[in-house]
């Protein structure tokens, strides 16, 4: 006699812990194995590219804090450099150090959270209260740089918006003294850690062709063995200057791509390190007049000055006609911009890029045949942020 | 990487030469226009072709030109991670156009196709699954359209009366205002070189 099954449907979020954010995601189960996976976003979705359409270019850049908001200033640097090459201007050396810093800064934010959080969800809940703390003096920075601790809105088109005092570079340097250690701890409770490993190897695994064909990028690429960053194959700022390595997984899983980041994190260090070593001095912002504001105390001592501050907050500047597209290497995978001007202060169009949009589509072909509690381990790994999917 | 552009735009335009309408490097990009009809075709050659190899399928975008004729443009970003390059197709088609989905060739197409539906109105042919995406369950226009209002038609809340969430016609106390502050001067050219400038002695 044939037993008759019914699969069951269970509806995981929007209101779930674990489901990173505002993620409805519809399964069909069979007992415990998930048959599908349908998952439904938008429930973020602010019309961030319908926004940018009504702002001026200075305006605009803001609401990409709000994409990834675990990392905002990598999505900052996107945006700025579309404009940058667009209006065909250099930014100054010190700028790019400073601004090199700041992602790699926002780098690891964004993998201390993913690897606390993916170890949180599958039952450790000690790294998330040490890695927080970290994550806490890093947003001190971002205070310190730009005056708040998540909406930076620091880098601006032609730089960025002001100089870091030589007291946060001496105090972020400390912090890259001690911060290895702290990677250390961690993988101490999680590397070797039984449980740890029994809910992350051999789940999720992707391999190099489907890694491909789904448009992934970032760790998600590298974890299946590809090399690929586009901070050493196609790179802007000073990347090409300095001695990094990029850590690439064997086997695709997510306990590969955990390791990844780990490794990513101490290779942020460096770069940070180099970076302060060879800090230039210098201006910080690019010294054309009409597209980057003026001193503060220029704007008492000279009318040009005043004209130019008055033009740049009303008008804005204007950017020729042409589309661009720049991606960065954002710590989720490759952020990029597609930019049309209509030679207006106001962008035609923006198209957004976000990683976590392609990441988070492999969900049903992901988590096909696994078991119920492998859900949240794989949506950890993915690192999904709903700021950047939804846009 | 400017002259691997030329060598690429050269070839593709000697392999595709009937399909290609225009090609032209602009800020160190490739961008190539072709017929909407040829999509598939040319999408899936610059995949599996040896020479181009462009195996990423990053994005796709949509544009609205309400004034022009062939009112929609999409623009598919291509990628090639063996050459290291990038390239940009661009189709433009009316506003009724039925466009073939390119699912079978990218599987991340999917959410892309399904995005421009959602926000352009824009349908595909033999796309598995053509729902909407961003927008909320049973949302009714098209929200990038240029001809769609930046505060939308209807607004939600929660009514205490009733016990749920409603939708209401959007009531505002002052009409958005979008100030032109575009000043018809042209103003002087943009001084671009910070060299230069350093040269000639000034400071920031």
């Amino acid at each position: 006699m044939v037993k008759k099954t019914k699969s069951l449907n269970l509806n995981f979020g929007p209101q779930h812990p674990a489901a990173h954010g505002v993620l409805r995601l519809i399964l069909e189960l069979d007992g415990e194995v998930v048959e599908k996976a349908d998952p439904h976003i938008g429930l973020l979705h602010r019309g961030t590219e319908k926004l940018i359409e009504q702002k001026t270019y200075t305006q605009a850049l803001p609401y990409f804090d709000r994409l990834d908001y675990v990392a905002p200033m990598n999505q900052e640097h996107a945006f700025a450099l579309a404009a940058e090459k667009l209006l065909k201007i250099e930014v100054p050396i010190r700028a790019k150090y400073i601004r090199v810093i700041f992602c790699e800064i926002g780098r690891i934010l964004s993998h201390i959270l993913n690897v606390t959080t993916q170890a949180l969800d599958v039952g450790a809940l000690t790294p998330s209260l040490w890695g927080f703390e970290e994550r806490e003096t890093l947003m001190t920075f971002y205070e310190r740089a730009s005056g708040s601790r998540l909406h930076a809105n620091y880098f601006r088109t032609g730089g960025v918006h002001q100089d870091i005092p030589l007291k946060l570079v001496e105090d972020i340097e400390k912090f890259c003294r001690s911060f290895p250690k702290i990677i250390d701890d961690l993988e101490g409770l999680l590397t070797d850690n039984r449980i740890f490993k029994q809910r992350n190897v051999e789940i999720g695994i992707v391999s190099k062709q489907e890694a491909l064909d789904h448009s992934f990028s970032g760790v998600m690429l590298r974890g299946s063995g590809i090399p690929w960053d586009l901070r050493r194959s196609q790179p802007y700022e000073i990347y090409k200057d300095l001695d990094f390595k990029i850590p690439v997984g064997k086997n695709g899983d997510c306990y590969d791509r955990y390791l990844c980041r780990i490794e990513e994190m101490r290779e942020s260090i460096k770069i940070i390190l180099q970076c302060i070593d060879n800090l230039p001095k210098g201006p910080v912002k690019s010294i054309d007049g009409k597209i980057s504001p003026p001193n503060r105390d220029d704007l008492k001592q000279s009318m040009e000055a005043l004209i130019h501050h008055f033009k740049l907050f009303t008008e804005g500047y204007r950017v020729p006609s042409g589309n661009v597209y720049t991606a960065v290497e954002a710590p989720k995978g490759e952020f990029g911009v597609y930019l049309i001007s209509d030679g207006s202060n106001k962008p035609y169009r923006c198209k957004i890029r976000a990683p976590g949009f392609s990441h988070l589509q492999a969900m049903d072909y992901l988590i096909r045949g696994h078991m119920l509690a492998d859900v949240p381990a794989v949506l950890g790994s993915l690192d999904i942020v709903f700021g950047e999917v939804d846009r | 990487m400017l002259k691997d552009l030329n060598k690429l735009e050269k070839s593709i335009n000697s392999e595709l030469a009937s399909k290609v309408q225009k090609s032209l490097i602009e800020n160190q990009e490739l961008l190539i226009e072709i017929n909407e009809k040829d999509l598939e075709e040319v999408v899936q050659f610059l995949k599996s072709n040896e020479r181009f190899k462009f195996r990423q399928l990053i994005d796709i975008a949509g544009v609205d030109y309400p004034e022009e004729e062939k009112r929609f443009q999409l623009v598919y970003l291509l990628l090639s991670h063996e050459n290291n390059n990038r390239i940009k197709i661009s189709i433009s088609f009316e506003t009724n156009q039925v466009i073939n989905s390119i699912t079978k060739i990218f599987p991340s197409a999917n959410w892309m196709e399904r995005e421009v539906f959602d926000m352009y109105g824009i349908k595909f042919k033999n796309h598995p699954d053509l729902r909407r995406i961003l927008t909320d369950y049973g949302f009714k226009g098209h929200p990038l359209r240029k001809d769609f209002p930046l505060t939308g038609f209807n607004e939600v809340r929660y009514s205490e009366k009733e016990k749920k969430v409603i939708y209401e016609p959007v009531k505002l106390e002052q009409n958005y205002r979008n100030f032109d502050f575009e000043s018809p001067w042209e103003g002087t050219n943009y001084l671009k070189n910070i060299k230069e400038l350093e040269k000639d002695g000034k400071k920031n």
